[in-house]
C-alpha cells in the first residue's frame, strides 16, 4: 500500500510575546497578584487599626493631661485675670506639659490669645471649628497639619470650680505635636512593606512549581498531538497522578487508540477493495486471453454466416476487445495503487516521441503538431506515449477538431529550479463545464451523463494522471481562451545519462 | 508455414492460440506443462517456441534456460502486462521477445513472423543487407559471416540466440554509428517506437557476455550515455 505522504505541520518556536502570554507567565502573575493583594490588605488593615489606636491614645493622654493641669492651676488664678496672670498661667501649663511638648494659649472673654512663650504665636492657626465649640462651652480637639507636620489642637473652656458648671470665660488651647506618632505609624508601614515584599517575591517559587506541574503534562500533550498530526498514530501519553490533567491524558490516549483503529480499519477496507479489483481483473484475464486469441477467427468467418449470427459474432468480437482494454486499464490502475508501477527512464527526442505516438494511431492527419526539434528529455517513453495517446484520443472523441499538440520548454520559475517540459493538447470543442473540470481525472468519471458508454474504460484520464505523477509532473485541465478544452502536461525537464 | 511449439497451462488459452495459429497455416504442437514441452521439443523439432511464463510444474524461466542450453531457436514468452519482473527474468533467461496476453491472432502472427525473419539467414532487416559478403568481416577478435549467420571469436563459434545475432549484425553493419533503443526496437525487433526498451538492454547484456572480454568495459557493444548503443569503434 502506498501511503500518501502526510503533510508535516510547521512548528514555530514560541515568540517572546506568546511566551509572555503563556500559561507559566500567567500563573506567576496570578500568584504574585494574589500574594500582593493579601499582603496589602493585611498591611492596610493593620495600619489603620494601629494608627487609630496610637492617635487615640495620644489624644486621650493629651486631653486628660491638659484637663488635669488646667484643673490644678485654675484655682490659683484670679478672676478676671490680667494679662500677666494669663501669661503666668500659660507658662505654668507649658512647663507642666513638657511630657506632651505642647504649646499653650489662653484667653479670657474674647481677649487676646496669650501664649506660654512668645516664640510660638500660633493662635491664627487654631482651627475655627475648635474655637467656636470652645466659645460655646464645649471641649474640642482636632488634628491639623501645620507646615506639613501633624498637630493635635485641643480647646478647653474652663468653668468656675464651684460655680455649678458656669463658664468662667477662660479658654485654654493646646497644640500637641504628633510628629512622634507619625514616625511610629511610618515605622509600621515600613514594617508592613518589608514583610510584604519578600512574601511577594517568595510567591514566585510556588507559582513556578505549580506552573511546572501544569505545564509538563500540557507540553507532553502538545508533543503527542503533533506526532498524531504527523501520522504517528501509535503515540500514547504516560498517565501519572489522578488530577484533571491525568484525565485529559487518559482521554487523549483513548482518542488516539480510536483514531488508530479507525484509520487502520479504513486502510484495510481500502486495501481490500483495491485488492479485490486487482484480483477480479486478474481472474478475468485468462478467459479473456483465450477469447481474444480467437476473435479474428470469428471476424473472418462472420461473412459466411447468416445475418443474425454474423451480427452476434461481430458484436462478441468487438466487445471482447473493449472488455480486454477495460481489464488492462483496471490492472494498470491497480498497479499504481499498489505502488508497483515502475518508471523506465530513457533520454529521448520529445518531438519524435510525440510524432511516433500520433503515427502509430494514424492521427497525423487529424492533429496539428507544434513540436520543436532537438528537445531531449529523460522520461519513460512508453508512459508518455500512453499520456499523449489518452489525451489526444480524449480530445478527438469528446472535443472537436482541429486537435493540436504543442510541446514547449519553459525556463525555470526561479534561478536554480528545473526547466519544465510542457505538452499541451487542445481541441476546439465546447470545452468542459467548469463544474466538472475538477473531476475529469477521477476514475470512471464521465462528463457527459447522456453518453452512458464511451470508447474508453473511464480510466483513461486517471491513468494519464498517474503516469504523469510517476514522472513527478502535473496535468491540468482547463478551457482555452478561444473555447475548447486544453490539457497541459507539466513535467520537470531532466536530461542526462541512462541506466544501462 | 512454420512449426510452433506452444507451452501453456490454461486449456482455453492453449486451444484458442492453437486454433488461431493453425488457421494461419502454422503447424502447432501444444504442451500443457514445461516437462511435456521439453519432451515435445525433441520429438517435434519446432522452428519457434511460444512459452507461457507462469507454468505450474516448472517455471517458464527454467524451461527457457533448458532450451537455450542446447538450442538457439527463437523463444517468445507469453506474459501478462505489468508483470515486470517476469519480463526481465524471462529476457535474462534468453527469450528473444515477449507477447502480452490477451493478444489477438494477428498480433501473435506478426511477432512470430518478425522473430522468424530475425532467425532466417540473410533476408532484410540489416541496414545494408545487399553487401556482397564473400568472406567473414573481421572486427578485432570477432569474425562475422553475414551470409552463413556465423559468428566466431578467436576461431570459436559463438552460440547466439536469434535476437542476439540480429542485433550484432545490425550494429556491426555500421561500426561507430549510434542507435537509440527506440530505433533498435523498430528495426531489430520490429516493435513500435514505444516498445519495451528493456528488450534491447537485456539482449545487449546477453550479447556482451558472449562477445566481450569484460562486460564492464565492453569493446564491441558500447553504451553511449543518453543516446543508445553503437558497435565499436575498435
Amino acid at each position: 500500500m502506498k501511503r500518501p505522504a502526510l503533510r508535516r505541520p510547521t512548528v514555530r518556536r514560541p515568540a517572546l510575546r506568546t511566551l509572555a502570554r503563556g500559561l507559566r507567565a500567567r500563573l506567576v502573575v496570578a500568584f504574585l497578584l494574589v500574594s500582593a493583594l493579601s499582603a496589602l490588605t493585611t498591611a492596610a488593615l493593620t495600619f489603620r487599626e494601629a494608627r487609630t489606636a496610637i492617635l487615640k491614645r495620644t489624644q486621650d493622654t493629651a486631653v486628660n493631661a491638659l484637663r488635669s493641669q488646667v484643673d490644678s492651676q485654675v484655682p490659683d488664678l484670679r478672676f478676671p485675670p490680667r494679662s500677666s496672670d494669663l501669661m503666668k498661667f500659660t507658662q505654668d501649663l507649658g512647663r507642666a506639659g513638657q511630657a506632651q511638648r505642647w504649646t499653650v494659649h489662653a484667653r479670657y472673654k474674647d481677649g487676646p490669645m496669650v501664649p506660654n512663650n512668645l516664640k510660638g504665636t500660633l493662635d491664627t492657626r487654631l482651627p475655627a471649628g475648635v474655637r467656636e465649640k470652645v466659645r460655646d462651652g464645649i471641649a474640642a480637639f482636632q488634628r491639623v497639619s501645620i507646615d506639613g507636620d501633624p498637630w493635635l489642637v485641643i480647646g478647653l473652656p474652663v468653668a468656675y470650680r464651684d460655680g455649678g458648671g458656669e463658664m468662667s470665660g477662660l479658654e485654654v488651647y493646646a497644640q500637641v505635636p504628633l510628629r512622634q506618632d507619625a514616625a511610629n505609624v511610618k515605622a509600621l508601614v515600613e514594617a508592613a512593606q518589608s514583610g510584604a515584599l519578600p512574601a511577594i517575591a517568595l510567591a514566585v517559587v510556588p507559582a513556578l512549581i505549580a506552573a511546572r506541574g501544569v505545564l509538563r503534562p500540557v507540553r507532553e500533550l502538545r508533543r503527542a498531538t503533533q506526532q498524531i498530526t504527523e501520522g504517528e498514530l501509535d503515540t500514547r501519553l504516560k498517565v501519572t497522578g489522578r488530577d484533571e490533567l491525568a484525565d485529559l491524558s487518559r482521554t487523549f490516549n483513548d482518542m488516539a487508540a480510536a483514531l488508530e483503529e479507525n484509520v487502520a480499519e479504513l486502510r484495510r477496507m481500502e486495501a481490500n477493495s483495491r485488492r479485490f479489483a486487482a484480483d477480479v481483473s486478474h481472474e478475468l484475464r485468462t478467459p479473456l486471453a483465450a477469447m481474444t486469441a480467437v476473435v479474428d477467427v470469428l471476424d473472418e468467418d462472420a461473412a459466411t454466416l447468416d445475418p443474425d449470427t454474423a451480427y452476434a459474432v461481430r458484436l462478441i468480437s468487438e466487445e471482447t476487445g473493449k472488455l480486454a482494454r477495460m481489464v488492462e486499464d483496471l490492472m494498470e490502475i491497480s498497479r499504481f495503487d499498489a505502488g508497483a508501477a515502475a518508471l523506465h527512464l530513457d533520454e529521448v527526442d520529445v518531438a519524435e516521441t510525440v510524432r511516433k505516438t500520433l503515427q502509430a494511431r494514424g492521427w497525423q492527419e487529424k492533429v496539428t503538431a507544434d513540436l520543436p526539434e532537438d528537445v531531449r528529455a529523460r522520461l519513460d517513453p512508453r508512459r508518455i506515449d500512453v499520456v499523449v495517446a489518452n489525451l489526444v484520443g480524449n480530445a478527438l472523441r469528446h472535443g472537436g477538431e482541429p486537435v493540436s499538440v504543442a510541446v514547449r520548454v519553459e525556463p525555470p520559475a526561479q534561478p536554480g529550479d528545473e526547466e519544465h517540459l510542457l505538452i499541451e493538447i487542445a481541441d476546439r470543442g465546447e470545452g468542459i463545464d467548469p463544474e466538472v473540470l475538477p473531476h475529469v481525472f477521477e476514475r470512471f468519471f464521465k462528463a457527459d451523463v447522456a453518453r452512458v458508454r464511451s470508447e474508453g474504460s473511464g480510466l483513461g484520464l486517471a491513468i494519464t494522471l498517474e503516469n504523469v505523477r510517476l514522472h513527478d509532473g502535473t496535468v491540468r485541465a482547463a478551457n482555452g481562451p478561444e473555447g475548447g478544452a486544453v490539457f497541459t502536461v507539466d513535467l520537470p525537464l531532466r536530461r542526462g545519462g541512462d541506466e544501462a | 508455414m512454420s512449426r510452433v511449439l506452444l507451452i501453456e497451462d490454461d486449456r482455453a488459452v492453449r486451444e484458442g492460440v492453437t486454433l488461431t495459429l493453425r488457421r494461419r497455416g502454422h503447424e502447432v504442437e501444444a504442451a500443457p506443462t514445461g516437462e511435456a514441452g521439453l519432451t515435445a521439443l525433441e520429438a517435434f523439432r519446432p522452428d519457434l517456441v511460444l512459452l507461457d511464463l507462469m507454468l505450474p510444474d516448472k517455471s517458464g524461466f527454467e524451461v527457457c534456460r533448458r532450451i537455450r542450453a542446447t538450442q538457439q531457436i527463437p523463444i517468445i514468452m507469453l506474459t501478462a502486462r505489468g508483470d515486470d519482473i517476469d519480463v526481465v527474468l524471462g529476457l535474462e533467461a534468453g527469450a528473444d521477445d515477449y507477447i502480452v496476453k490477451p493478444a489477438r491472432g494477428e498480433v501473435l502472427e506478426a511477432r512470430i513472423r518478425a522473430v522468424l525473419r530475425r532467425a532466417a539467414p540473410v533476408d532484410g532487416g540489416g541496414p545494408d543487407p545487399a553487401l556482397p559478403q564473400a568472406a567473414a568481416e573481421v572486427h578485432g577478435d570477432l569474425a562475422i559471416d553475414r551470409a552463413g549467420l556465423l559468428v566466431t571469436k578467436n576461431g570459436q563459434d559463438l552460440a547466439l540466440a536469434p535476437s542476439e545475432m540480429k542485433l550484432l549484425l545490425y550494429l556491426s553493419a555500421t561500426p561507430g554509428r549510434v542507435f537509440s533503443r527506440q530505433q533498435l526496437l523498430e528495426h531489430v525487433w520490429e516493435h513500435s517506437y514505444h516498445g519495451d526498451a528493456r528488450l534491447v538492454d537485456a539482449c545487449v547484456m546477453r550479447l556482451r557476455t558472449k562477445v566481450e572480454e569484460s562486460t564492464r568495459s565492453p569493446k564491441y557493444i558500447q553504451t553511449v550515455r543518453g543516446f543508445g548503443y553503437r558497435f565499436g569503434p575498435l
